[in-house]
């Protein structure tokens, strides 16, 4: 369906598109933010000014970009794909030329007085370009290996460019964006079913070979990978982290120690208190009603995303939103089974809620196309 | 593209059918992520409680004062002195190489301080570096006004030992220092204050011995840490006990004047109460700085004192054993008359020699004594007497009586390693020897030569015992805290009076009549007199050659090979107060270079202050006044004065 189809009298024009929004994702959304605040003014030992305030003024400049994308018609974004895409691509290049070295990897990009990490927008421009590959593509040919192998490609080429970085938790999340995407379009099972085969394959055969005459890997990469799936086999480095943040978050118990109270944020035992491990002080502080009520939260988003998109009729608009749904998705469990110790340590943000500028602004952008869809949805 | 509705419709379909899948996928995840938040916040919330607990609270200990050390009349001999020292805590300093240049050009460093806080500041610890110790409050200030650009350097306050009259009290009080491995590992259930950084124990004399009493119990405080181990706040406090103080029996003055009066002499002496045993001063010469010790000695302060051989470190007081020479024959006489052997009156001949089993053994006057009876062998110190009346009353009976007096057991004291000395007798030679005593060996012990082996402390308790006819005991500590040691009155030796009184004369006239051995070094003021008798031990064999050639005299031996000189007394003669002994190693004569400190000594015991200068004879008194004059006393703080006249 493309717009020329829509029955453009039903869809809201100028100021009235403000009614039509979905204001209760917009609560949503800002509720999950203020959390964000609110931990971040409790991080800082009771200042506002270290990472409160800049993340409340990121915030309300990351909601007027929402509204601005929101309020232009969705076919807009869905011609703008490509566009999109290529110049993420072209950042990712860039950070690689002339990124500054930050946390150990290459990952920003200084423009101007703007500090932009162009890994965070191609998990949205992905996601935008496979929605509009697949609203152009026939669906006949939806299955067809040489059609599927196109949207491999997409997907493969900014994740080896994250991967270089390196930056391996953006990897996952662009490949988990595009592999959702792929699959709401109606991508056969078997190529999902052979893609996890080999991979587990080459991890089993990787792990087997361990110690045999045909050792896959040199002994100190297979200690790394050690370190990397069992942090506490290094209790100096990695394991310390998660082993405080663990006690940071079961320490908090039913209804946590109080705001401002958790020792173990306020006597600097957690590591990246402010950005990545964000979960365990507000696990810490606010119990498991607190961190179960943020996990409800984020469920919520994902209903109301999964719903909205169940409605809209139009394809690129549903499987963007599904895609971006399934982004925000990797976003918080990756971050959560991390820092519960669950899954290993890859540098991935608690959405809307850790502080970081550029994540915050391309997720409130990412939400502007979904406001979008909905706005401007066939009826 | 243009699609047909059918396409469409099924397009959409399809699509719902995997975003309900996906949805439930999602809410697969969710709801492990739900567990597991339950688990972890639910059911081992206790568990993960206890740790952030162990991670947040952190006791440490608050070491005690250490208990003072006092002297008879409460002058300060051990104290604590109020330091401090530089710290750096890392994670406020961030660069610490940075921070320690720039803390170089406030403080005087070392570059052993230096190169040791830069090992320290590479290890992964979260205790603060010590930088510097014993800052004066000057450097501290400097510290203090300096401190923007010094981040995570600050000064902290702690307590270390200082001995304010340093050389007078190092081999009584002795000294502390940081605990060894080797201490650690003496004790079974080490005191955990030992562990603390910087704590000191006693190392030697009483700082050692009353280590129990001095060190107190440790408090501690409960206090909330951050990641790096810094405090950050106190959430408990329980305040420890400090040490008891303690006073001893010793006069700090008396003390510094005997230190002072032996001067550079290889020589040690001890000034006794003969009624209750206080110690009123011992002290072994020459000395050392302990708070040398406190801080850390360097290797060429400590080479300078193993490789002296006057042997400044050794407690020559209690530790060395010498023979006891003729201040001995007091033990020979009691012993003979108590045995019935001889009376006051029994006379012996002395030719100048005696001869048993075919020796021939000398009296220190080559042409003899010719008749001699019991005071006048004390007074001109006649051997062949004494020779005699040992033959007569066997070496058993002259230890028993050596043992009686204190000689040949070991005195308690709170000092670092007393000697027994060596009260030698028959069963001893077998034992130790396999050997039967011989007569000889009775000869030479009669005169204290041979096997005896006395300390000057056992020589002190001699004479006490001499002069009060009861068991006197020496006590150095007067009271621990606020509880006095008790003094026993002594139980009586049980000797006939008359013996007492007999050998006491002699020593009298040894001192006051113009044949004794000590007139030289007797006191005019009469009420002062004291009884007194000389001794002059060999460390070295006189051949027959030798003797024939004439005895080379002490002047022109090696220093090593003279004659040590002792010398003991007890005064004043008509009421006694205190027994005196002392031995200048290698001093040669008893009479010229121990009587005359022995004299001194006695005299500043009994006086209140520098001895009267009318006590002495006239004809010495411009002499002793001019030694008096350059002898370095202290003034009331302990502090070393030019001359003794102000």
């Amino acid at each position: 369906m493309s717009f020329l189809e829509y029955q453009l009298k039903t869809v809201p024009t100028g100021g009235a598109k403000v009614l039509h929004l979905n204001w209760a994702l917009i609560v949503l959304l800002t509720t999950i933010a203020s959390v964000g605040f609110l931990m971040l003014y409790s991080v800082a030992g009771g200042r506002l000014e270290v990472w409160a305030e800049p993340q409340i003024k990121r915030f309300i400049l990351g909601m007027s970009v929402m509204f601005f994308v929101g309020f232009i018609p969705i076919w807009f974004w869905r011609n703008m794909a490509g566009l999109a895409y290529g110049l993420s691509l072209l950042l990712l290049l860039g950070v690689e030329f002339f990124g500054s070295i930050g946390m150990g990897a290459q990952r920003w990009i200084e423009l101007g007085p703007l500090r932009l990490q162009p890994s965070e927008l191609s998990k949205i421009t992905l996601v935008m370009l496979l929605a509009a590959y697949y609203d152009w593509l026939d669906l006949k040919k939806t299955s067809r290996p040489l059609w599927v192998l196109i949207p491999v490609i997409i997907i493969l080429l900014p994740t080896a460019l994250v991967l270089i970085q390196p930056d391996l938790g953006t990897a996952i999340l662009l490949m988990g964006g595009g592999a959702v995407v792929m699959f709401c379009a109606g991508v056969s099972w078997i190529y999902f079913g052979v893609v996890i085969g080999l991979g587990a394959g080459a991890i089993t055969a990787v792990l087997a070979s361990r110690g045999t005459p045909w050792q896959l890997l040199k002994d100190y990469q297979y200690n790394r990978i050690d370190t990397f799936l069992d942090p506490s086999s290094d209790p100096l480095g990695t394991g310390y982290h998660i082993s405080q943040a663990k006690i940071a978050l079961g320490s908090g118990g039913w209804a946590g120690r109080g705001f401002m109270q958790g020792t173990q944020s306020r006597l600097n035992f957690l590591p990246e208190k402010h950005t990545d491990f964000i979960f365990t002080t507000l696990a810490e502080e606010f119990g498991f009603v607190g961190a179960f009520s943020l996990l409800c939260l984020y469920a919520l988003v994902l209903v109301f995303c999964i719903s909205s998109a169940l409605q809209n009729k139009d394809r690129f608009a549903s499987l963007v939103t599904l895609g971006i749904a399934a982004t925000f998705f990797f976003y918080f469990s990756v971050n959560m089974l991390m820092v519960m110790g669950l899954a290993p340590v890859v540098g991935v943000p608690l959405p809307l809620v850790s502080y970081g500028g550029s994540s915050m602004l391309v997720l409130l952008a990412a939400f502007g196309l979904v406001q979008s869809a909905y706005v401007h949805r066939p009826r | 593209m243009r699609r047909s509705a059918r396409d469409t419709d099924e397009g959409a379909r399809k699509v719902s059918r995997r975003a309900l899948f996906l949805g439930g996928s999602m809410a697969a995840v969710i709801a492990v992520l739900g567990a597991r938040m339950r688990h972890m916040q639910i059911e081992q919330a206790d568990e993960f409680r206890l740790l952030a607990e162990d991670n947040r609270i952190s006791i440490r200990l608050i070491p005690p004062a250490r208990g003072l050390i006092h002297d008879r009349n409460g002058k300060l001999l051990a104290g604590n002195e109020q330091n401090y020292r530089v710290i750096i805590s890392r994670d406020d300093a961030g660069n610490v190489e940075d921070v320690l240049s720039r803390l170089t050009e406030v403080l005087p460093l070392s570059n052993d301080d230096l190169e040791r806080a830069k090992k320290e500041a590479k290890r992964r610890s979260p205790l603060p570096i010590i930088v510097a110790d014993r800052l004066s409050w000057e450097d501290v200030s400097k510290v203090a006004i300096n401190a923007p650009a010094l981040p995570g350097v600050s000064p902290e306050f702690g307590l270390s030992r200082i001995y304010p009259r340093d050389t007078d009290f190092a081999h009584v009080v002795g000294y502390v220092g940081p605990v060894s491995d080797n201490d650690l590992a003496k004790l079974e259930e080490p005191d955990p204050l030992l562990q603390t950084p910087k704590f000191q124990i006693g190392k030697i004399g009483v700082e050692t011995w009353m280590e129990g009493v001095l060190r107190g119990k440790a408090g501690n405080r409960r206090v909330e840490v951050n990641a790096l181990g810094r405090v950050m706040r106190e959430l408990g406090r329980q305040e420890g006990d400090a040490g008891a103080d303690i006073r001893l029996t010793i006069d700090a003055d008396v003390q510094n004047y005997v230190q002072a009066r032996m001067g550079e002499e290889s020589a040690a002496a001890v000034i006794m109460d003969v009624e209750n045993g206080d110690i009123l001063a011992i002290a072994s010469s020459p000395s050392f700085d302990p708070n040398l010790f406190v801080r850390g000695i360097s290797h060429p302060d400590y080479n300078a004192l193993t490789e002296n051989d006057h042997r400044p470190l050794a407690n020559k007081a209690v530790q060395g054993a010498y023979p006891p020479g003729s201040t001995f024959k007091m033990v020979t006489a009691l012993a003979a008359l108590e045995a019935g052997a001889i009376t006051t009156s029994t006379p012996v001949h002395c030719p100048g020699h005696y001869e048993v089993g075919g020796r021939r053994f000398h009296c220190w006057k080559g042409g003899g004594h010719g008749k001699v009876t019991l005071e006048r062998s004390l007074t001109e110190s006649c051997d062949v007497y004494f020779y005699d009346i040992a033959m007569k009353v066997g070496i058993d009976k002259i230890a028993e009586m050596g043992r009686k007096l204190g000689l040949g057991i070991r005195h308690d004291l709170p000092m670092s390693a007393i000697t027994d000395g060596l009260m030698p007798d028959k069963a001893w030679k077998l034992e130790r020897y396999k050997k039967e005593w011989l007569l000889g060996d009775t000869v030479n012990a009669a005169i204290g030569q041979g096997y005896v082996l006395t300390s000057p402390l056992q020589l002190a308790v001699m004479t006490a015992r001499i002069a009060s006819g009861r068991a006197i005991s020496p006590r150095l500590i007067q009271t621990i805290g606020s509880e006095v040691t008790p003094v026993e009155t002594a139980p009586p030796l049980g000797l006939n009076a008359q013996y007492l009184n007999a050998v006491r004369q002699g020593m009298y006239a040894v001192s006051n009549t113009q044949r004794g051995t000590a007139y030289s070094s007797r006191i005019e003021e009469k009420n002062l007199r004291m009884a007194g008798k000389t001794g002059t031990s060999q460390v070295r064999n006189i051949s027959a050659a030798e003797r024939a050639r004439g005895v080379v005299s002490n002047a022109n031996l090696p220093w090593d090979r003279r004659d040590h000189a002792l010398f003991v007394a007890f005064g004043p003669f008509e009421a006694p107060r205190y027994a005196v002994a002392v031995i200048v190693e290698h001093g040669g004569g008893g009479s010229t270079a121990a009587a005359p400190i022995g004299r001194d000594l006695m005299l500043r015991a009994l006086s209140d202050g520098i001895p009267p200068i009318g006590a002495y004879p006239a004809a010495q008194r411009n002499r002793i006044e001019t030694m008096q004059r350059g002898l370095i006393l202290r003034d009331a703080e302990g502090k070393p004065q030019g001359s003794s006249r102000a």
